[in-house]
Formats: structure tokens, C-alpha cells, sequence
């Protein structure tokens, strides 16, 4: 085996310029192959976070909706009748959870839940002079959101600590604090539904990187909000819900409508464009990635096959003096798998390196306040792909013309001279 | 008695394209240890084709064909190239000594793929085949750094690296100067009466021819002498 290595290694430097054309071929598109998939899946990772990191794995939530057992059809005496009902209105305004303190007990000892936060949510208008502004005030518990849904993130001045720890204190929206002309520290008067005045503080802005949220939504404290809507502290109307596991999330989502009588979202249902989304794009960039690599396996297809047209004579006469067919393409397959082996080595390193590269390129945009460099995304599995594959295509590549030098027929060669 | 080292029995051959052609007629013969022997003959009288159904690279014939007593018919692609390899030595008209590697190297080649003896003790041998055909001071030397006349000595130091029952010559002498021709003449004579060597020549130079022990003459596929 010495041998027959001994003999690919100088066949290989014999011919050192093709043999480093065909090697830059495949270093070339392993590095491409590395950066585009890194870069893309940053990109992904990047605009799925905006959305999915924020949102709930399960949300639990009242709807507004009528009761779905109508009076009538209680009544054993219109049993046996068709009955008609026309313009049906969902019933009492009851939006929270109902008993949701127990809800909440029970949803921390389960083993699948990461973690949970409560939220309220209040239509209020923000008055801005004359004007009235509407807007959604979201009463969190600020240090649960930024453990589990990346809240802190988004806070572009000011912390989220003071949220939780000042009452009567609000974090704005970014869009929403321009066309209040508030800055932190000022204050803000709002208006509820039912007509009430409240004057908060800004305590800072948020910036999700959405526009349309950032004009409308603020944040407040749980008790803030229950304040604002003259409610007692169980009122609670949404449970943010994140899971170990996002991949359970339907499961449990109909576990838990059926287990609290309320009704249960997964992220699944909530963000199913998003997943379409990222995995267009994932096949785009694999597809893209494994075209060059199959353009660098024709360049050492071609280089093997003239390597064998000029080294007919040595392939002769190594099989005239003993060394078998399977030798030969043994030879062969060494010279094509080494250029795969070397080429895709530094194709790896070098794809690491531009992703590095890339990751220090700034990018800053107005609506990803946490985003101060383009995303890449370093998962060792893209790394083990290339491999892979620069090893797979090199094979395939080197066979048929390995398989040609080994029927090379001595005698012809020999004789031909 | 004297060993027979090689044997043909009524060996026929065929060229199929474009028509049917039989080259070899019923060629038999038996060479014994030691004999330098020649096979003459004009061109195309199938001395060649003869010498390469010896020599077990061509495969495609009738007859048996029995080197030391043992039968070649039907053995497999890779034991007749471990046949080739342990038990023949070639010599070509053309040298066809690998350009990438040293002199010593190409020498060293055949031992090292029987692989019967460590690296060194082939390259030990080599240095000894290459000071028997005084070259030895090449041997460091790049394949394609050496004249014509001293290739063809290296490529007798490559025959002769395994030991072979039997050196297999096709027009050793025929690319050379006369000169040099009379150089690899006064090797092959001597490995036949020094060493005992086993020698089969093709060629239709007759001066060479009428020195050796025997020789085979053929016309038209057929041994007339």
C-alpha cells in the first residue's frame, strides 16, 4: 500500500500545476459551499428570531367567540328540531384566564415547560397633545420575558429592570415614542377604554425590528396594567408558554386547551411561513453549494483523464512488471481522493475563515437594534457536509477514469511504439 | 536433466479485425535453464505477437502455455500480473522508465511491489543489480537525466530485480547504437554464462541473433528453424 501511495504522491507533483488547478477547484467551492450555507443559515436564524424567539412555544388565551353550546339546544323540548340562530354575539367580556394562578402553579411543575410568563394586554390611546394615539399596552413580567423570549433584547434605552421595579412606569415602542415626542424619563398620559386618565413614565424604548409593532406596543408591569384596568392582581390574559421541546408544541397546545377549558396556540400554527420560508431558502443554498461542488468534480474528471492519456507508458509498463489492474486504479484513486481530501481541507479552513470575515462586516439597520454584523451561523454540520461531499465528488470523479487506466491493455501501449 | 523453464504446446493465435487472421500457427517449443535464445524473423511473421502470449500480458489465444511446470490458461487478471512480477523480467525497445522517480527507484519498483524483502534490502540489491551493469554511479540520478544506452541498462537492472526464471526481450538492441547494442549483447551473454540466466530475445537484428545459444526462426507464424 506504501507503494502504490508512493507512486500517486509523485505522479501528483509530477503534474503539481493541475493537480493544484484541480485542488483550488474543490478548496474554491467547499469554501462557498461553507460560506453560503453559514450566511444563509445566520440569515434565517436571524429573521426567525425576530419573530419565533419572541414568540410564545404555547399561548393560552380566551377568545373572543360565542359559546358554542347555545341555550336552545340545552333544551330537551327542541331536541328533535332543526334550530336556526341568527346573528349569535360572543357573551360577556371575560377575557382572562380563569383561575389562573392555579393554571400557572400547575404549568411549572410540568416537566416539558421551560418556563412561562403572564401577560396582559390593554387597548389604551396614548395623548399626544390633542391627539389620541392607539396603541396596546402589555402588562409582562419583565424578567421572565427576558429569559424566555429575548424581551431585553429590544430594549433599545433604558433597562428592563425598572419595568418590573417602578410602578407606573412604560416602555414604548420606538415608533410609537417619536410620534409621542418621549423621551425616557418623560411622561406619558393615557387614556383607557372605559375612559380612565393615567399618567406613566417612560422608562425606555423598545425596538423589535417590526415596524408595526414598534408604533403600537408598549410594555408595563403585570400590576401596572391590572391597575389600568381596574382589575384585581389574578387577572392575568394570555400565559406565554415555552417549552423544552418546540417540536412538541401542538401536542401539548391541545393538551392544555382540553386540561384549562381555555383556549391554546402553538408556534407551529401561529408561524407556519416561517418555517416554508427557511427551509426555500436552506434548499436554495444547498442546491447552489453542491452545483459547485459537482463543477469542481468535472475539473478533476478532466484533469485525471489527460493525466492518464500522458502517463500511458508508465501505466504499461507498471503493468508489465506486476502491478495488477486493481493497482493501477488504486493509483488513481489515490491522486483523485488526495487532491479531494488536501482541496476540501482548505476549502473547510478557508470557508471558516471567510465566515469569520463576514461576521466582522458591519450591518447595521434601524430595525434590528441587536444586530451590529451580519449573522453567520457556525454550525459543524455544514462543515461535516462539505467534507463529505468534497470526498463523495472527488470518488465519483476519479472512478471512471481510474477504472480507464486499469483496462489499459500493456501489449497496445508496448507495442504501438 | 535439464529444467524446463518454459513451454509452449501448439499455440495458435487469431486476429479478428478486420478479417479473420491466424498469426501463430501451432507454435511449440520448450526452453530449458540457462539457454540464451533468440526468436528471428521478418517483420510481421508474429514474433512479437509470439513473445507478448509468452510474456502472459496477451491473453487471448489457443494452446497451453506452462512457465516452470505451472499452466497460465485461465488464471486471473491479478495472479498473472503476480506471475509477470515474480517470475519475468522485461526488456522493451523503448525503455519505459518512470520519469518522476530516480534511477534507483525504477529499479527498485517490482521488488518492492513482490514485496518478499524490506525497503532496504531491495534497495541493497538494486545497488548490487546496477554495479553488476556498472551504473551504479547513476543511481541517484533522475530517470530522464541519463542517455539512451544507459537506460536500457537501468531497465535490464529493473528485469532483473526479482530474480526471474526468465528475461523476456523484445528488440532490446533496436533504438540503441551499435555500440550500445554490443553493451546490453555483452550483458544478456553474461547473465546467460555468469549467472545462469534464463533469456528469450526477439529480434531481427542477425548479428545479435547468431550469437546466441539457439534460435527460433519463424515465417508466417510458424517455427521453420
Amino acid at each position: 500500500m506504501n507503494l502504490i501511495l508512493g507512486i500517486a504522491r509523485s505522479l501528483l507533483f509530477a503534474r503539481w500545476k493541475q493537480s493544484l488547478v484541480a485542488a483550488i477547484g474543490v478548496t474554491f467551492s467547499i469554501t462557498m459551499f461553507i460560506t453560503l450555507l453559514s450566511f444563509m443559515a445566520g440569515l434565517n436564524d436571524l429573521l426567525d428570531g425576530l419573530i419565533l424567539n419572541r414568540t410564545p412555544h404555547v399561548r393560552l388565551y380566551n377568545d373572543i367567540k360565542p359559546a358554542q353550546i347555545q341555550p336552545i339546544n340545552m333544551d330537551s323540548g327542541y331536541a328533535q328540531h332543526y334550530n336556526f340562530i341568527h346573528s349569535i354575539k360572543a357573551d360577556g367580556a371575560r377575557k382572562e384566564i380563569y383561575n389562573s394562578s392555579a393554571i400557572m402553579q400547575a404549568l411549572l411543575q410540568d416537566d416539558r415547560v421551560l418556563g412561562i410568563a403572564p401577560r396582559i394586554t390593554a387597548q389604551v390611546f396614548f395623548n399626544s397633545g390633542t391627539i389620541a394615539i392607539t396603541g396596546i399596552v402589555n402588562g409582562i413580567d419583565a424578567d421572565a420575558e427576558t429569559k424566555l423570549f429575548h424581551f431585553g433584547d429590544y430594549i433599545v434605552a433604558g433597562t428592563t429592570e425598572n419595568v418590573d421595579r417602578i410602578p407606573n412606569s412604560i416602555v414604548l415602542g420606538k415608533g410609537l415614542a417619536d410620534k409621542l415626542l418621549a423621551n425616557p424619563g418623560d411622561v406619558v398620559q393615557i387614556t383607557t377604554v372605559k375612559g380612565e386618565r393615567f399618567t406613566l413614565k417612560t422608562e425606555g424604548y423598545f425596538q423589535s425590528g417590526l415596524q408595526d409593532i414598534d408604533k403600537t406596543q408598549s410594555f408595563a408591569s403585570v400590576a401596572t396594567v391590572q391597575k389600568l384596568l381596574s382589575k384585581p392582581s389574578s387577572y392575568i390574559t394570555d400565559i406565554y408558554i415555552k417549552l423544552k421541546d418546540v417540536n412538541a408544541a401542538p401536542a401539548i397546545a391541545k393538551e392544555y386547551q382540553r386540561l384549562f377549558n381555555t383556549d391554546a396556540e402553538d408556534i407551529q400554527t401561529a408561524n407556519a411561513q416561517f418555517e416554508t420560508g427557511s427551509f426555500i431558502r436552506t434548499l436554495i443554498s444547498y442546491a447552489v453549494g453542491i452545483t459547485l461542488l459537482v463543477v469542481a468534480g468535472f475539473g478533476i474528471y478532466n484533469i485525471l483523464n489527460m493525466m492518464i492519456y500522458e502517463k500511458m507508458d508508465a501505466i504499461a509498463i507498471l503493468k508489465a512488471t506486476g502491478f495488477s489492474g486493481r493497482d493501477v486504479q488504486k493509483v488513481f484513486m489515490l491522486i483523485a481522493l488526495s487532491i479531494g481530501f488536501f482541496g476540501g481541507l482548505a476549502g473547510l479552513v478557508l470557508g471558516f475563515g471567510l465566515c469569520n470575515v463576514i461576521d466582522q462586516i458591519p450591518f447595521n439597520t434601524a430595525s434590528l437594534p441587536t444586530v451590529t454584523t451580519y449573522p453567520v451561523n457556525y454550525n459543524p454540520v455544514f462543515y461535516i457536509i462539505g467534507g463529505v461531499f468534497s470526498l463523495v465528488t472527488t470518488w465519483l470523479a476519479g472512478w471512471f477514469p481510474a477504472r480507464k487506466a486499469s483496462k489499459i491493455d500493456p501489449v497496445i501501449i508496448i507495442r504501438g511504439k | 536433466m535439464e529444467t524446463t523453464i518454459l513451454e509452449a504446446q501448439k499455440i495458435n493465435k487469431y486476429f479478428h479485425d478486420p478479417v479473420k487472421v491466424r498469426v501463430l500457427n501451432d507454435i511449440s517449443f520448450s526452453i530449458n535453464k540457462g539457454e540464451f535464445v533468440s526468436i528471428t524473423g521478418s517483420s510481421g511473421c508474429g514474433k512479437s505477437t509470439l513473445l507478448y502470449i509468452l510474456s502472459t500480458m496477451d491473453t487471448d489465444y489457443e494452446g497451453n502455455l506452462l512457465l516452470e511446470g505451472d499452466l497460465l490458461r485461465g488464471k486471473k487478471e491479478a495472479q498473472l500480473a503476480h506471475i509477470r512480477n515474480e517470475k519475468i523480467g522485461f526488456v522493451f525497445q523503448f525503455h519505459y522508465l518512470l520519469n518522476e522517480f530516480s534511477v534507483l527507484r525504477n529499479v527498485m519498483l517490482p521488488g518492492l511491489k513482490l514485496n518478499r524483502f524490506s525497503e532496504q534490502q531491495v534497495e541493497q540489491k538494486a545497488y548490487e543489480k546496477l554495479a553488476m551493469l556498472g551504473i551504479e554511479k547513476l543511481a541517484l540520478k533522475r530517470a530522464n537525466g541519463i542517455s539512451g544506452g544507459e537506460k536500457q541498462r537501468v531497465a535490464i537492472a529493473r528485469a532483473l530485480i526479482n530474480d526471474p526464471s526468465i528475461i523476456m526481450g523484445d528488440e532490446p538492441t533496436g533504438n540503441l547504437d551499435k555500440e550500445n547494442g554490443e553493451v546490453v549483447f555483452g550483458i544478456f551473454k553474461r547473465l546467460a554464462e555468469e549467472f545462469n540466466q534464463t533469456l528469450l530475445i526477439v529480434t531481427h537484428d542477425p548479428h545479435f541473433a547468431e550469437r546466441t545459444h539457439r534460435i527460433i526462426k519463424m515465417e508466417d507464424g510458424k517455427i521453420v528453424s
